[in-house]
């Protein structure tokens, strides 16, 4: 699964980028890398763009540049 | 902000009292409270200049601790070393000396907001890396405790390797004296280094910095591997020689193999920061406030939209409700010290000269100053507070039917108040086109100079009725505003589809938390613009206005004198009490109106009239039309000046005169048709010398600058038109 499709009120880690396109890696350069925690704090009115929290940042991607990032649920009781 | 905002001055020119200190660059993420602790330490002993060749405000100061002086450099906010705006490359190019008449600072002070460790320490770790000594504010930490986050400073600082990290809070002042005797040491303490992020990476850069000339340190030929393309990257590869390219090219697919350089630079060093905020950081229990439930709430999409559309009518709405006590009490005493000069100057020039051109001119425009002000209080409170980066995430979908993306947003907002800081904060937009295409939208939305014409016209020939709840003057200025965004959004869509075709513009913006602005930094900014338009008052309006008063004044024909001497002694022998009065007053106000059509502004205005007649103007609005091309507000000048030097009653105001102008045969030249068409050309036309200017610097090239003028007037022109003649035929 990717950013795109994160549930509410979960955490997820970043497992691993596609990190050939330029836009992703100032994402990366922001904080978006492998292992860092993410949540789903919001979606704009229609679903895109999305609104990440990571270490208390809050960062806003699109939905299809959201794609470029794999992650699994992180585990529980973290 | 515009070039006149700001007075220039030499890098080495701020005063050292006792020990000569070099300066110290203030490097942080954007709102990381990083210009309020710089507003604490330097108080009012800072300037603001630009950076050389750019319009890039650089922020100086001096910082007193005991008897020392310590000169200060604020930075632009940046995120890494890595720099994607031309903010960020202007503090990266201060921070490694690149930059010509900027010395490099003798030390850093880090400021790490310590709610945003993470992003923070990624700055610091590549801070620690450029043989200079460093220092750490951690500011907020009053805000991280209330979200749950409490912070070992000791720790911290043993795990930077001994730099001094303070924290404090900047709002109370808490922690700010042991910061400023570290402040004080900091040019002789040590340069701290970290055990480097990469040790292949380190020795490579090191062997071939040996290569290169001693100008060339080994952090920039390290910045230089890391940044392809970058400016450094090329400087580097032409000290190397020739084939200086292949061999950084050779380098780094050694090094990174197939890895993007800056990827695998982003994946080590935000390992370490885990493992740094694993140990320096404690969760402590929150308690979520008002504030955070209220933020949390207009983070959700509905609600957040709604309160996007409320907050900006709230903005508008005040513009008007609030302004007008004030704007009504400028306006009655420019109208009384006219009127007391009138009566006590013997009627001639030097009187026409001071009621009509300077009272008249310069006070009609002087009288919007609470509006503009009460403005740009909003936008820059709006700015100030994080929200705008909000309205940012909110609208993007919105802005991608124009072929443009959220961050588009807040050039366009800021374009409410002034479409100059709007053109220049189009510099966040990364891309080329799209940052083309919002420059080309922004100076349609309604400005602040625009304003003036709007209230004065709508105010005058807009019924103040009501319909429904809803009040007919609020709903024409409205219409005008939504008038200036469509026009401006579907501008950009034209362009994006013909002359600026490509990808679809990217978005991803950091959206700050909300907070509550600083007053000093609002108050210096709103001053700074009050300034600005007070000075443009007193200087191309005065110039312009005293111009436009000598050509309506000038030649005064003998002979209109001689026969109103005629009529008035005529109707003296044969009229009495008030019937006399009325006579003269007639009598005058026609010389007054046949002097000035034989005036050097009447015949021109003549000449010109037949272009704006299909639009319903009289030689009178189109010679003020022309007047104020080089800013849109002088029309109200103009129209102030014209109408009082063609009418006798000092006492009126120009909405009064403007409802009594006459055409030739009778009938009113301000009709609602005309009135609306003017209005429509006042929405679109470009009649501004300062955004002709910033769309040349900001694009780098005159064909944008004119391509913009000739569209927007000549749609202006035509949408004038259409109101007329369409009108005409209600």
């Amino acid at each position: 699964m990717t950013l795109a499709s994160l549930q509410r009120g979960r955490k997820y880690v970043i497992e691993d980028v596609n990190s050939a396109d330029p836009d992703v890696q100032r994402l990366m350069v922001l904080g978006l890398v492998e292992g860092a925690e993410v949540e789903l704090a919001s979606a704009a009115i229609g679903g895109d763009p999305l609104e990440f929290r990571m270490f208390g940042n809050a960062i806003s991607l699109r939905r299809e540049q959201a794609q470029h990032f794999a992650v699994s649920p992180a585990e529980q009781g973290e | 902000m515009s070039k006149e905002s700001v007075t220039r001055i030499a890098a080495d020119q701020i005063p050292v009292r006792r020990r000569s200190s070099a300066r110290i660059a203030v490097v942080g993420n954007p709102n990381s409270g990083k210009s309020t602790l710089f507003n604490r330490l330097t108080g009012m002993r800072q300037k603001t200049g630009n950076y050389p060749g750019v319009t890039v405000e650089k922020h100086v100061g001096v910082a007193r601790v005991g008897d020392t002086e310590i000169g200060l450099i604020d930075l632009p906010g940046m995120f890494a070393l890595s720099a994607h705006s031309l903010e960020e490359r202007i503090a990266v190019d201060v921070i490694l000396g690149r930059l010509a008449d900027v010395e490099r600072p003798v030390g850093i002070l880090a400021v790490v907001d310590a709610t945003h460790l993470y992003q923070g320490l990624y700055l610091v770790q590549q801070l620690l890396g450029l043989d200079l000594p460093v220092m750490v504010a951690l500011t907020m930490t009053d805000a991280a405790i209330a979200k749950g986050i409490r912070i070992d400073a000791h720790a911290l600082q043993k795990r930077l390797g001994g730099v001094a990290v303070c924290p404090i809070v900047a709002t109370t002042g808490q922690g700010l004296d042991a910061l400023r005797s570290e402040l004080q040491t900091l040019s002789e303490s040590p340069r701290h280094s970290l055990p480097n992020f990469w040790d292949e990476l380190s020795a490579a850069s090191e062997s071939l910095a040996g290569e290169l000339p001693a100008t060339v340190p080994r952090f920039e030929v390290e910045r230089a591997l890391i940044d392809v393309d970058s400016d450094l990257a090329n400087d580097v590869a032409a000290s190397l020689g020739p084939n200086g390219r292949a061999r950084l090219e050779e380098l780094r697919e050694e090094l990174f193999g197939a890895e993007p350089p800056l990827a695998k630079e982003a994946r080590h060093r935000y390992s370490w920061v885990r493992e740094v905020m694993g140990d320096v950081q404690t969760a402590v229990p929150t308690v979520s406030g008002l504030g955070s439930r209220f933020a949390h709430f207009l983070n959700q999409p509905i609600p957040g939209t709604i309160g996007l559309f409320v907050v900006m009518a709230i903005v508008f709405q005040a513009v008007f409700a609030w302004a007008t006590p004030l704007m009504d009490a400028i306006d009655d005493s420019t109208t009384l010290i006219g009127g007391f000069i009138a009566t006590n100057l013997p009627d001639g020039a030097l009187s026409s000269f001071i009621t009509d051109g300077v009272i008249a001119g310069v006070g009609s425009v002087i009288v919007f100053l609470p509006q503009i002000l009460i403005l740009f209080l909003f936008i820059i409170v709006l700015e100030d507070s994080g929200y705008l980066a909000r309205a940012a995430y909110l609208m993007d979908r919105t802005m991608r039917s124009a072929g443009l993306s959220g961050q588009s947003i807040i050039p366009m907002i800021s374009s409410f108040a002034c479409a100059v800081p709007g053109i220049m904060a189009t510099r966040v937009i990364p891309n080329r086109r799209d940052r083309i295409a919002t420059i080309l939208a922004a100076p349609f939305m309604t400005c602040s100079a625009r304003l003036p014409v709007y209230a004065l016209l709508i105010a005058a020939f807009v019924p103040n009725d009501n319909v429904g709840f809803l009040n007919l003057q609020g709903i024409v200025l409205f219409g005008l505003y939504m008038l200036g965004i469509v026009a401006g959004l579907m501008t950009a869509l034209m362009l994006r589809k013909t002359a600026l075709q490509g990808p679809k513009p990217t978005f991803a913006l950091m959206l700050p938390e909300f907070r509550r602005p600083n007053f000093q930094t609002v108050m210096v900014q709103l001053l700074g613009r009050a300034k600005i338009f007070l000075k443009r008052a007193g200087t191309v309006i005065f110039a312009v206005a005293v111009v436009v008063w000598a050509l309506a004044y000038f030649p005064r024909s003998a002979e209109i004198q001689d026969s109103l001497s005629q009529q008035q002694s005529m109707a003296a022998n044969r009229l009495s009490g008030d019937e006399l009065e009325i006579a003269l007053a007639q009598f005058e106000n026609d010389a007054a109106a046949l002097q000035l059509e034989q005036s050097f502004l009447g015949r021109a205005g003549k000449v010109i009239e037949p272009v704006f007649r299909p639009l319903g103007w009289d030689w009178k609005i189109s010679s003020a039309v022309i007047a104020s091309f080089p800013a849109r507000e002088v029309v109200v000048a103009v129209l102030g000046t014209v109408y009082a030097v063609g009418d006798e009653a000092d006492e009126a105001t120009l909405s009064e005169r403007l409802k009594m102008a006459r055409h030739a045969d009778g009938s009113p030249v301000f009709t609602l048709p005309m009135v609306i068409g003017l209005l429509i050309f006042y929405a679109c036309c470009l009649q501004c010398a300062a955004t002709i200017a910033v769309i040349k610097r900001e694009t780098n090239s005159w064909r944008w600058p004119i391509f913009a003028w000739v569209y927007m007037t000549g749609l202006g022109y035509l949408g004038a038109l259409l109101a007329y003649q369409w009108g005409q035929t209600l």
